[in-house]
């Protein structure tokens, strides 16, 4: 029988296999930042173990960084502390870092792929969930522990049970101003956020091989929003093609053993999946969160819903306790919350394709009174690039505010948050309760919609601005 | 790791879904570097509400957490497990936990038990109506005991004998050192390193 495209991967990894234990996977790529390996690295110093591949290891600082003000000494001891403990840690066993103000800096998950690290059919792993990001590549990409940090800092290897395969067929065009961040959220809103539990999902159809690098980046960095150990896509001529010329891109004699190799990573025709999703893309249309989990998500054209109209008990429960966190009533349009803040950033829209696409709609357009606009663009990287074109120009004249790469408030460890109340629309990946900060609301959206939210004030689409509601001001 | 064969404590119902990582332990608690001293993160938000189960006077010292289904999910922060356990908790009980959760807290000796809803929502019942019964969760045998209740889980047997034994993951795995430098050596020459360029 054929295999999947998991399993290939899986298969080419496996160091050890013995009946009733857990495969032992060996692991091509571990990727670190400051918060998930203090614990792990202080584990191997107490069993005097060293770093086994230093030469697969690397890491990046970015939950904690500021994204203003970087050339002064970070204001917050305890953040300062975690990274400083980073730098040590790194220095002491010799993996290579990139820290705060180096230009390779960035989210974690935004520096792999940038820098052609993640290829297709690798094992990556880092102790972060959205890890899952890297399988856009056709990499088995999964987020760890720290105790498996440390496993694999000692050794290179995992012991992993087995996982069951997902097929998300999406057929069809993506109709225009629906973006991956719509797919990723319909989709999640579909099979629920424990919808993809056990599972390693894997994107396939017309509607898939369509997309960019990066916005499949954007599918798979929310595959574990669904609950699911990873997210895949099989590698194509637009891998490769974004993957050529990179810094540790094959070169050579490599790149053609290697192209040869991708080329065989894809499912068999007679592979089988443990389940099948199927999407129709020209139906969808773009797509916000109302609730506190990124499965509680609607089209942006529809209202608030009624938790009495949910079957199941605990999810009916679930929405009552989101409404009244989020201080939204059953049938409200969603079109009419208004917001205080816009983020524009993260592992999962901040990248160059996601900064143009939000600057395009701000282009000649400007934040609406009493919005703050932040733009964090996911690593040094992207933020060159973008003042290369002068986005930062047109996100400055517009009334935003552009910071300095990091995660920043995808999840607030550093100074960007909610105030308790702020309501914000983010293009991040989670709206948790407080994940932005304590007592913030978060709306999840695309960079467009988050664009044309900053602009009118109130959750909206670029659509809602093209009656040129908006006049240009003048002078610009 | 500390071993796990039989622990009897009492239970406190958590009557919620969905309890992410990031309500078990916020963002702001992960700056520590230590794995301990977690304890007063533990649902810090929910925690600030007096009538929070956890804040009930009448479910204090209790070492088995019977949660709503879908436990754990979101971050793969396994600060969330140091917390559950920093706070006294010996095991969780619910219908389904996200997965990185489970795989953090069994390398950390903190059972995750799988029962049924109807199960799950008995126990809650149970520790609701008497809050000094007393719930046994028994690894050897594989069951979840209290009064009125005796229900089996499941546990694959090498997560179960690890448990049992409290054996270190890296120790085991380092033993198959040469199946490890045997698979180093056949890896193709294409695949990247991250040393600088
Ligand atoms: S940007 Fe957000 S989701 Fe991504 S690694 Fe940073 S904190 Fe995690």
């Amino acid at each position: 029988m054929g295999r999947t495209l998991a399993e290939k991967v899986w298969d080419d990894h496996v160091v050890r296999r013995a009946e009733g234990e857990p495969d032992l996977l060996f692991i091509d790529l571990h990727l670190l930042h400051e918060v998930t390996s203090p614990q792990a690295f202080d584990g191997l110093r107490k069993a005097g173990r060293r770093v086994r591949r230093t030469d697969l290891t690397i890491a990046t600082e970015d939950h904690n960084t500021p994204t203003l003000d970087i050339d002064k000494p970070i204001a917050d001891p305890v953040s300062r502390t975690q990274l400083e403990t980073l730098r040590k840690n790194c220095a002491e066993f010799g993996v290579r870092l990139h820290p705060l103000g180096d230009v390779e800096q960035g989210v974690v998950h935004v520096v792999g792929p940038q820098l052609g690290l993640t290829q297709p059919g690798m094992t990556v792993v880092c102790g972060d969930s959205h890890t899952s990001t890297h399988g856009a590549f056709g990499a088995l990409a999964f987020g760890i522990g720290t105790s498996q940090v440390e496993h694999v800092l000692a050794t290179q290897t995992l012991p992993l049970a087995p996982f069951k395969t997902m097929a998300i067929t999406v057929d069809g065009e993506l109709p225009d101003g629906v973006t991956a961040k719509d797919l990723i959220l319909a989709i999640i809103a579909k099979i629920g956020t424990g919808g993809g539990q056990g599972y390693v999902l894997e994107y396939r159809g017309s509607a898939i091989e369509k997309l960019s690098m990066e916005a499949r980046m954007t599918v798979c960095n929310m595959s574990i929003e669904a609950g699911a150990r990873a997210g895949m896509i099989a590698p194509d001529k637009t891998t490769f093609d974004y993957l050529q010329g990179r810094d540790h891109a094959p070169r050579d004699e490599d790149w053609d053993a290697a192209v040869a190799y991708w080329k065989t990573l894809h499912t068999d025709d007679d592979a089988v999946f443990d389940a099948e999703v199927v999407i129709d893309a020209a139906a969808l249309t773009p797509f916000v969160t109302w609730g506190t989990n990124p499965g509680q998500g609607a089209p942006l054209s529809s209202q608030v819903p009624d938790p009495a109209s949910y079957d199941d008990a605990s999810e009916r429960l679930a929405a009552e306790k989101a409404l009244e966190y989020m201080g939204l009533t059953a049938g409200q349009p969603l079109r009419e919350i208004g917001v205080d803040t816009v983020f524009v950033g993260s592992c999962t829209n901040g990248r160059i394709e996601d900064l143009r696409s939000a600057a395009s709609i701000l282009d000649g357009r400007s934040v609406a009174d009493g919005v703050r606009m932040l733009v964090v663009p996911g690593s040094v990287r992207v933020a060159l690039q973008a003042v290369a074109e002068g986005l930062d120009k047109v996100f400055t004249a517009a009334g935003a505010e552009w910071r300095h790469a990091g995660c920043s408030m995808c999840l607030g460890m550093n100074p960007d948050q909610l105030a308790p109340g702020e309501r914000s629309a983010s293009t991040s990946n989670r709206n948790f309760e407080g994940r932005q900060g304590k007592g913030g609301r978060t709306h999840l959206v695309s960079p467009q919609v988050a664009a044309a939210t900053a602009v009118l004030g109130h959750l909206a689409s670029p659509a809602d601005l093209s009656d040129a509601a908006v006049a240009t001001p003048a002078g610009v | 790791m500390e071993a796990f064969t039989t622990h009897t404590g009492r239970a406190v119902p958590l009557r919620r879904s969905n309890v992410d990582t990031d309500q078990i332990i916020p963002a702001h608690w992960l700056k520590k570097v230590t794995r301990d001293g977690f304890e007063d993160g533990l649902f810090e938000a929910w925690r600030k509400d007096p009538e929070f189960v956890l804040n009930q006077e009448r479910h204090k010292g209790a070492t088995v957490l019977v949660a709503g289904p879908d436990f754990g999910t979101g971050s793969s922060r396994e600060h969330a497990v140091w917390a559950l356990q920093n706070y006294g908790f010996k095991a969780v009980i619910s219908s389904r936990f996200a997965d990185i959760f489970r795989g953090n807290s069994l390398k950390n000796g903190l059972l995750t038990v799988v029962l049924p809803q109807e199960t799950v929502e008995e126990l809650q019942r149970l520790a609701e109506t008497d809050p000094t019964a007393e719930v046994t969760v028994d690894l050897v045998a594989r069951q979840v005991r209290a009064e009125g209740v005796t229900a089996g889980f499941e546990l694959d047997e090498n997560a179960r004998w690890r448990l049992l034994e409290g054996l270190d993951d890296i120790s085991l795995t380092l033993r198959e050192e040469p199946a490890i430098a045997a698979f180093e050596a056949n890896r193709p020459s294409f695949t990247p390193r991250t040393v600088v360029v």
